[in-house]
């Protein structure tokens, strides 16, 4: 099962390295893991997508909470949550196929971020659902390359963690 | 005012409390050990001959006194040292907090001598490491370290100091500040405020514990757990008078010992896999089992599925995230183990479980084990042992089968007198751990017992024994074998006994008395007299060496991950 899980810490060396202990000390695996500062630059905020199995992430949530460098955890459910992610995808192209990628980008809202006359370099922010169809409309023109930032979330409407 | 770091540093202990440390010196460690010899009339330092042994000595301390001890080791190997006496004070929850120095901030990170990132390496048996690169943070650090470690649930937390940020030339502003008011101050202040750190003790639902009083009404075969928890939180007293109000029989982990009275009426004595006859056997009838400040290790709770299966089980702990982590729970409460048994005690009706009791104390609460001519048995050393020894001496065991045994046939009282590593099982805890015992309770009388495969870990702690003349008495349960693997070979394994002969053992007489000790083998129980007599009589350090048949088991035994009353002895 698939979890999507926002962390508050302190924004200091070695925390994060906490953070994921906890998770692989009970074989989850993360499937992606975003950190950035916050509005307060000396707190962090973390969001991981962890797959556990048919475990429950309950208890590394408990665990979590005993952290002295995490502030605040919570799990964020699919359907009540804003969730975004950043790819950039590079994919050869010739002189034929540039209009039938640039058509694509306009479809999905992608950006052209490069171009060179073998290749162009796009990028899309979407769901994660989103990335992964612009992902595979991509395909059949050759991807060279793809980074993604993974998952960043908040909560849906006023509520805030 | 303006401090030396080092100063800064000491004097944050003191404020602390501390007057002793156990440590051991090394390169990175230099400055604080140079300002401790400024210090040695406020803070006793007990070298010790490997840090292996200050770390459990330091624990020993803290399990025995209550108190936060406190472990000194330099950087790389003398850090890497610590490890094994961290982790068992973690499994544990006893406090402690280990003080390393690492390499200076310019050589950070380059592989510099005897550099090793221990802040890394101990976090996951820690419950907070500090890495201290600003000398300004020392004060904050310090005192933030003492609560993490004592408060909730207990636990060792490690303070790495960069080298630079010990020199002597470093002068920091450092205000002398009470312990009561640490708590509104720096970080510590911060902490009190966050969701699920309560470095104030969290206050237990009220209604939690009326809905456990009306389980309580209604049960009709209720039985209790008395955990580590009990121990921890110095609940024995408040525990004993809940036990006896709600008239209910008492089953003993092994780190709850001394948490209830071991002789008490309505003890029904270990439980677990080594667990008595009375204890399991209630535990599988029981419909209401109650856990104080017990985790439901795979030493309990061997299988989970079938653990207590006609009961609804109550769990009464300090550490939220135990909560349904091995066992499902039908109820539970938070809070200190002292404080949520005064509250039951307060509101809970009295009862009385006539049958129940009956049925739970026809059956063993203790193991008999035969007596066998010519031999002497482990249940007679240990029978003659607590005949001649004073009824409050402080126990501190080692591992294995005399570990077993040592529950099984004493008696503990109070929290604190039996040390034992019942979380991390470490080989080589019970030297140090009496040490470190004995320094904490110099009226006391401690006994160490112990293996002929743990004394060989850690047993040069005889130095540290010897040189500061901390009058400990040992007891080898020599069997020339690693017993209680052997047990396991015996039972499991087809008595294939791989690699668990330890017939080349040392003489351990001349070993003792190598290192200015006193020594006796003992082959009778006429002869154990004698020796442990001559031991409480000569006052000083004493090893008597036990010979024991070889192939004397441990009973009951139940087999791991088997329900609970499936034993393979009985």
């Amino acid at each position: 099962m698939k979890q999507t899980i926002s962390i508050l810490v302190e924004n200091q060396a070695g925390v994060l390295n906490k953070i994921t202990g906890l998770f692989s000390r009970r074989a989850f695996n993360i499937e992606s893991l975003a950190v950035g500062v916050t509005d307060d630059p000396s707190i962090s905020r973390i969001t991981i997508i962890v797959d556990s199995g048919n475990s429950v992430v309950e208890q590394v949530e408990k665990q979590l909470n005993k952290l002295v460098d995490v502030i605040k955890v919570r799990t964020l459910e699919d359907d009540r949550m804003i969730g975004r992610e950043l790819m950039i995808a590079k994919v050869s192209c010739t002189t034929k196929t540039r209009v039938d990628i640039m058509n694509l980008c306009q479809i999905m809202g992608a950006k052209i971020a490069d171009v060179s006359p073998t290749t162009m370099t796009l990028e899309l922010s979407d769901t994660t659902e989103r990335l992964e169809l612009f992902q595979s409309l991509l395909r059949p023109f050759s991807i060279l390359e793809v980074a993604r930032t993974g998952l960043i979330a908040v909560q849906k409407g006023s509520g805030k963690i | 005012m303006k401090v030396k770091s080092t100063v800064a540093i000491l004097e944050c202990l003191l404020e602390q409390g501390v007057d002793t440390i156990f440590g051991y010196p090394g390169g990175t460690i230099l400055n604080i050990y140079d300002e401790l010899y400024s210090y040695q009339d406020k803070i006793r330092h007990i070298l010790t001959a490997h840090e292996q042994g200050a770390a459990h000595a330091a624990d020993g301390y803290a399990r025995s006194t209550g108190k936060v001890g406190v472990c000194f080791a330099t950087s790389g190997p003398g850090a890497t040292n610590l490890t094994t006496g961290i982790a068992t004070a973690y499994y544990d929850s006893s406090p402690v907090v280990f003080i390393t120095c690492n390499v200076t901030e310019n050589t950070l990170g380059k592989d510099a001598f005897q550099e090793v990132d221990i802040t890394g390496i101990a976090m996951p048996i820690t419950k907070a490491t500090y890495l201290v690169r600003d000398p300004q943070t020392i004060p904050d650090v310090i005192r933030e370290a003492f609560a993490v470690a004592a408060t909730g649930r207990p636990g060792p937390v490690l303070i790495d100091f960069l080298k630079n940020v010990t020199a002597p030339s470093v002068m920091i502003d450092y205000e002398p500040m009470e312990r009561k008011e640490h708590i509104h101050h720096g970080r510590l202040q911060a902490l009190t405020h966050r969701i699920g750190w309560d470095i104030k003790t969290p206050e237990p639902n009220h209604d939690d514990v009326r809905t456990l009083c009306q389980m309580i009404a209604e049960s009709k075969k209720p039985l209790l757990i008395c955990g580590g928890g009990v121990v921890r939180s110095r609940a024995h007293e408040v525990f004993r008078a809940f036990a006896e109000k709600i008239d209910t029989p008492v089953a003993i982990t092994v780190m709850g010992g001394g948490g209830f009275p071991g002789g008490h009426p309505l003890t029904t004595g270990m439980i677990g896999m080594h667990g008595t006859q009375a204890s399991n056997i209630a535990c599988d009838n029981c419909d209401l089992l109650i856990a104080v400040g017990c985790r439901f290790s795979d030493r309990v709770a061997l299988d989970p599925d079938t653990f207590a299966a006609n009961a609804k089980i109550v769990h009464i702990d300090i550490d939220r995230a135990e909560i349904g982590k091995n066992v499902k729970t039908a109820h539970h409460i938070i809070g200190d183990a002292k404080r949520v048994l005064e509250l039951l005690n307060s509101v809970v009706e009295e009862k009385k479980n006539p049958e129940w009791k009956e049925f739970v104390f026809s059956h063993a609460t203790r193991t008999e084990y035969d007596d066998k001519p010519g031999e002497l048995t482990p249940q007679q050393v240990l029978e003659t042992i607590r005949q001649i020894v004073p009824g409050d001496s402080i126990v501190a065991t080692d591992v294995g089968q005399h570990q077993m045994w040592t529950i099984q046939h004493f008696h503990f009282d109070y929290p604190g007198q039996l040390l034992t590593s019942g979380g991390f099982g470490t080989m080589g805890f019970g030297l140090g751990a009496a040490l470190g015992a004995k320094i904490g309770n110099p009226d006391k009388t401690v006994i160490h017992i112990t293996g002929d495969g743990c004394f060989r870990m850690n047993g040069q702690e005889m130095a540290t024994e010897s040189h500061y003349d901390i009058p400990v008495i040992t007891f080898v349960f020599d069997n020339r074998t690693l017993g209680m693997v052997r047990q396991w070979q015996n039972l499991i394994y087809n008595k294939r006994f791989s690699q668990t002969d330890l017939g080349f053992a040392p003489d351990f007489v001349k070993l003792a008395e190598a290192y200015g000790l006193k020594g006796r083998r003992v082959t009778n129980v006429q002869e154990l007299k004698e020796a442990i007599h001559e031991a409480l009589e000569w006052g000083h350090g004493y090893v008597v060496d036990c010979m024991i048949d070889t192939d004397e088991m441990v009973r009951p035994m139940v087999g791991g991950g088997q329900p609970i009353t499936n034993f393979m002895l009985t």
